[in-house]
């Protein structure tokens, strides 16, 4: 017996003349395979067409993150491919000024991508908040922007227009210039059907970062609204950014009601808490993740003013924020405290962390959390920084 | 069965038995890249393999970095043969494209399919062969 179910779906991205040329081969081997993407996505994302977008932030720039075969996509791509629009791009597995135990042959490896990048004529920021660092265009400027915690805060925060790209589509408008006019590009899909109303009293950046790390899990659409809660810090909001980009495909949050409404009480945010708290005490300190920008420095400068940490404490920020940091003695102050810098690297999947030299680690990150239990293998006692700065110190 | 009209993503055609979940998939965190096993022990895939079969999933969440991953499985040799999605995704759509997998995306029918099923997929064609 032979069902036939039929459905009716409307397809139809439109290229240009010259896109079309390019996908056919045209203008080169990287360009047809950056357009071969843009129509992937394109078709995903249910896009009519292309449109100029102004900046490109790249994920895929670790190690860690990208293996071999990436490695050898890079260097093989980047050998035909310039970047066609400003590009900045993500951390790096480490700090190259501080290799540590870092393998030899990690250090190749993680050499060889930066060199494919520079390649292609990226700007090498190191960072995973390119929105600390750079300048910010105008609000409803569409971008591109790999890397979920910045694609999220760019939406949420600073008014950009960017879909939640993922490392291989943020390459491709890297190289053309172009992204799908489709999803968060356009308003409607900025405007949440569905809310999340916060039920208690936050006391912390871990409680806005549970609440993005729940919306994740369970809003199917691509904006969601947050109410109940104070209007979250820029601690607070990176927490946030980050956590519902970890957990679902969500890529921007409002501040308001929606129609449909969805409770975050207690009870909820003790199950992500469960979740991701899977030690009561760490090895180490790491905070970052995202990178700690000028606030968190400053904040936690001010913690533990006069004190020491009585256990090694990692700070990862990107290089520009470091120096700025510098520029004010505020380096100076946060290492009189024992506190070490490890720049243009993050939390996330870091090989400083691995699971033969931690058994845990404690941090204030539910993303670095939930990526050093699952990637690293390491267990992680999740705690706000606030708590770190007076629990780990004399 | 025959299941037309489906939207197609990455064009191309590939055969194998369909391995279904309704869970989402976090590539970097959950596949492992030179395997093509799924490594986390609350997914309800756990252990199983994605070479050479039909995957059948809703979408893919978290990192950007899991296309990279998708283009590693198929480097290695253990990608599936292609993709289903109930709603596909910019990673997936973009991890696939290079690497090659076809992709068609079924919003309402993906249920049909089921697990062990030998299948195939024709993406350019927009249609989808399930030996029951």
């Amino acid at each position: 017996m032979v069902l036939i179910l039929s459905i009716e779906i409307i397809s139809g991205l439109e290229l240009s003349r010259d896109e079309e040329e390019a996908l056919a081969g045209k203008s080169g081997e990287a360009l047809t395979s950056a357009y071969r993407i843009l129509v992937a996505i394109g078709e995903a994302t249910g896009a009519k067409k292309l449109i100029p977008i102004k900046w490109v932030h790249v994920s895929g720039v670790n190690y860690n993150t990208i293996g071999d075969a990436g490695v050898q996509f890079l260097d093989k791509f980047s050998r035909t491919a310039k970047v066609a629009v400003k590009t900045t791009v993500n951390p790096i597995g480490y700090d190259r000024s501080k290799p540590e135990d870092i393998p030899t042959s990690f250090q190749e490896k993680q050499s060889n991508i930066v060199d494919s990048y520079h390649r292609m004529g990226v700007t090498p920021s190191f960072t995973c908040t390119p929105y600390e660092v750079f300048d910010i265009p105008g609000k409803g400027t569409a971008v591109s922007f790999a890397e979920s915690n910045a694609a999220v805060f760019a939406n949420s925060l600073l008014g950009l227009m960017t879909n939640k790209e993922s490392a291989l589509s943020a390459l491709a408008s890297s190289v053309t210039g172009k992204a799908p006019l489709s999803d968060l590009r356009l308003e409607e899909a900025r405007n949440p059907n569905v809310g999340i109303e916060a039920n208690f009293k936050f006391e912390s950046e871990l409680d806005f970062g549970l609440m993005g790390y729940f919306a994740g899990k369970v809003i199917k659409e691509s904006s969601v609204a947050f109410s109940g809660m104070s209007r979250p810090s820029m601690i607070e909001a990176k927490m946030l950014s980050a956590a519902i980009g970890t957990s679902g495909t969500c890529g921007m949050f409002t501040l308001g009601k929606a129609k449909e409404k969805i409770s975050f009480d207690r009870k909820e945010a003790k199950a992500m808490m469960d979740e991701l708290n899977t030690a009561d005490d760490g090895d180490i300190i790491t905070l970052g993740s995202p990178q700690l920008g000028m606030h968190e420095l400053d904040y936690l400068a001010k913690l533990v003013e006069g004190k020491k940490f009585n256990k090694r404490c990692m700070i990862f920020c990107s290089r520009a924020i470091h120096n700025q940091a510098a520029n004010i003695g505020l380096t100076t102050k946060l290492e009189r405290s024992g506190a070490e810098f490890m720049c243009d690297s993050c939390t996330c999947v870091t090989p400083y962390v691995t699971k033969e030299k931690y058994d845990s680690i404690v941090s204030n990150s539910v993303k670095g959390a939930y990526y050093l239990n699952n990637s690293n293998k390491v267990k992680v006692a999740l705690k706000d920084i606030k708590t770190i700065a007076s629990e780990y110190t004399e | 069965m025959i299941i037309s009209n489906c939207k197609k993503i990455v064009g191309g055609s590939g055969e194998g038995q369909a391995l279904v979940t309704m869970q989402p998939i976090n590539f970097l965190s959950m596949v492992d890249g030179k395997t093509g096993e799924i490594t986390d022990p609350k997914h309800e895939l756990y252990k199983k393999s994605l070479k050479g079969v039909v995957l059948v999933f809703p979408y893919a969440i978290g990192s950007s970095v899991g296309a990279y991953t998708i283009y590693s499985i198929r480097e290695y040799g253990v990608a599936p043969s292609a993709v289903v999605c109930y709603k596909a995704d910019i990673t997936t759509a973009s991890g696939c494209a290079i690497a090659e997998i076809p992709v068609v995306d079924l919003p309402e029918g993906a249920h049909a399919i089921k697990h062990g099923s030998n299948t195939k997929v024709e993406a350019d064609a927009g249609r989808i062969i399930v030996k029951v």
